[in-house]
């Protein structure tokens, strides 16, 4: 028992020390590079120098939207894997992200950014979110209870909707709107106003602790609902308040930062693989995790055609692909060799 | 131990227990036997409240369990059931998760005694050399006996096991029998299990519950239930009870069609 704690730990403080070194690096890297040596400097006195108004106001902004959004992704990936007890589910099968999606896309058509500011664009996104949110778990009620089949296949319709809407949306929008559509949808980790990265933070880190609330009742629902109730867990109940965490989370995540794919997907899934099914260290395992692979993937983003910026969800597909694949490739290997060593003695 | 008065209960389907009377006394170990579909497992899921009742009552202990929370039930409470999953997580993971109930809202890390009551129940039913090994790579019957430390480690007092012995082999059904009796024996556990083999059933229980479409046919001691003409009756095929020499407990043989016609028997009434 020592051991596993310490091996918990271990995973904590090796995922927290290279979260710090990419975010040390991704301050050093950019359009203006600055050494490493220079950056405390930079970064502590001279209100006015170029370097210290880069890092303060484009770059540190940056990375902390990275951390939240890549954070709260991987977290609500974790869940809703953990409670579908499927694997291929993220957060994006739950018609969350195209609720927003269709809420930001309408938002655009009808100008409201131009006439109520930068706030506009995540408030419809939330909006949209939320009542795609109601509008599943609505229907995927019966009898009182929370049918996850229902759940994730009306999930899935009402995403395929959403993306037709917002087709439909964009072949009757006009051409500057059309880019702005587009651009959002892409994803982007560039967000202007630092009161949203605050509260992005501020949420993820709060569903975080709240997520730990119901560790036990997610390692009890790995084992399948009637299961869990024998183990005196209250099903319906934790569904209910777990659906609804990742939902505020996505929801969340894809009003700022538009639709970053993969990172929910890929990230939980990594995890598992090197850390087992338990959720106590899942849940905070994945949402460092997943911080590091977004301000990773963002990095590499902005500067490898640099001045051109990739966007994030490019680099989050491409990368988090090929790794995971070659992953699951050596594991696959390594295993049906302990097979053959298992055979011979 | 467990009094179920009254009880009716179903399923959207249509398909229901009706007015079912089952006192089990404690220390007592009852086994539920019946044709596919009479209602077995539904009783089990009535006990544990998955299923709500639509009347009657069921006591456990003299306390009605529609007023008890699931956690409070678990720790009285435990079920071997067949269709636990158990994803990617070793022996050890698996039985320590029967200690859930006894964790608080703000402690979700095992205590040296968790892990205790965990190795202990492992002892007992001798897996603890399986601890490290995966639950995916385990036997049929080395997964029974996980399933069931990880019920002992929930310190119940009823125990409900449904369907046991399935797909295990006849020295993993006596074993695992062997198990619950001695469990039921040395540490007073009230079981009741759902069988599927008549005469395990009659070997191993006290008293036995015949289901038939959703009613308790008979209540009684393996000599009063597996007679003739009731199996006969209630499973509509042709057998021959007879007693086991060493054990004098009565066991169900089955009857070929061949083996029928060439001594003319005629089937039951109930057979087309």
């Amino acid at each position: 028992m020592k051991n596993k704690y310490a091996h918990w730990a271990a995973v904590i403080l090796i995922l927290a020390a290279l979260l710090a070194g990419v975010g040390i690096t991704s301050l050093c890297f950019g359009s203006a590079n600055i050494s490493p040596a220079k950056l405390l400097p930079a970064f502590m006195c001279g209100g006015n120098s170029i370097e210290h108004t880069i890092l303060w106001e484009v770059r540190l902004p940056r990375i902390m939207l990275g951390i939240a959004v890549g954070g709260a992704l991987s977290l609500a990936g974790v869940i809703l894997q953990g409670m579908f007890r499927n694997p291929l589910v993220e957060p994006y099968t739950m018609g969350i992200s195209g609720g927003a999606a269709l809420g930001v896309c309408v938002a655009i058509l009808l100008r409201l950014g131009r006439n109520f500011g930068s706030w506009s664009l995540p408030v419809a996104g939330s909006i949209g979110a939320a009542a795609t949110i109601f509008a599943v778990y609505l229907l995927s009620t019966e009898q009182g209870g929370l049918n996850i089949r229902n759940l994730l296949l009306i999930g899935i319709m009402v995403s395929f909707i959403c993306s037709s809407l917002i087709t439909l949306i964009m072949a009757v929008s006009k051409v500057e709107d059309l880019h702005g559509i587009i651009f959002w949808a892409m994803g982007s980790l560039e967000q202007s106003n630092p009161l949203l990265v605050k509260i992005a933070m501020f949420v993820s880190v709060i569903a975080l602790v709240l997520s730990y609330f119901f560790c036990l009742e997610l390692n009890a629902l790995t084992l399948g609902e009637e299961e869990a109730l024998h183990l005196g867990i209250s099903v319906e109940n934790s569904k209910r308040l777990l659906f609804l965490l990742a939902s505020i989370m996505t929801g969340l995540s894809v009003s700022v930062a538009g639709i970053i794919g993969f990172v929910g997907l890929v990230v939980p899934h990594f995890m598992r693989l090197f850390l087992g099914s338990d959720h106590r260290i899942l849940l905070l395992a994945s949402w460092l995790c997943g911080g590091l692979f977004l301000v990773f993937c963002d990095t590499i983003g902005r500067t490898i055609i640099s001045p051109t910026e990739l966007p994030v969800g490019v680099v989050t597909g491409l990368l988090g692909g090929i790794i995971f694949v070659y992953v699951l490739c050596r594991r696959e290997k390594s295993d049906a060799r302990n097979k053959r060593l298992d055979m011979r003695l | 131990m467990l009094e179920i008065n009254g009880l009716t209960c179903g399923y959207e389907s249509g398909f229901s227990l009706s007015n079912i009377n089952l006192h089990v006394a404690d220390g007592e170990m009852v086994g539920i036997i019946g044709p596919n579909g009479s209602g077995k497992t539904t009783l089990l899921r009535a006990v544990t409240k998955v299923l709500k009742p639509l009347s009657g009552a069921i006591l456990l202990e003299g306390e009605n369990i529609r007023r008890m929370n699931v956690r409070d039930l678990a720790r009285k409470v435990a079920v071997v059931s067949q269709n636990a999953e158990s994803g990617f997580m070793s022996v050890e993971e698996f039985v320590l998760l029967g200690r859930t109930p006894y964790y608080g809202r703000f402690r979700f890390l095992e205590t040296k005694f968790d892990l205790a009551k965990a190795r202990e129940a492992m002892a007992l039913t001798d897996s603890l050399k399986l601890k490290d090994h995966l639950m995916s790579r385990i036997s049929g019957g080395e997964r029974q006996l996980a399933l069931i430390a990880r019920a002992l480690a929930q310190e119940p007092k009823l125990l409900l096991l449904d369907e046991p012995t399935t797909y295990l082999d006849i020295t993993h059904q006596v074993g695992i029998l062997d198990l619950v009796r001695r469990l039921n024996k040395n540490f007073g556990l009230t079981v009741i299990m759902v069988l599927h083999d008549l005469n395990l059933a009659g070997e191993y229980c006290h008293r036995l519950a015949l289901f038939e479409r959703g009613e308790i046919r008979k209540f009684g001691t393996p000599e009063e239930v597996l007679d003739y003409r009731l199996i006969e009756e209630v499973y509509k095929t042709v057998v021959v009870v007879e007693k086991n020499p060493i054990s004098q407990k009565p066991y169900v043989l089955a009857i070929s069609e061949a083996a029928r016609d060439l001594n003319k028997i005629s089937t039951t009434k109930g057979l087309q």
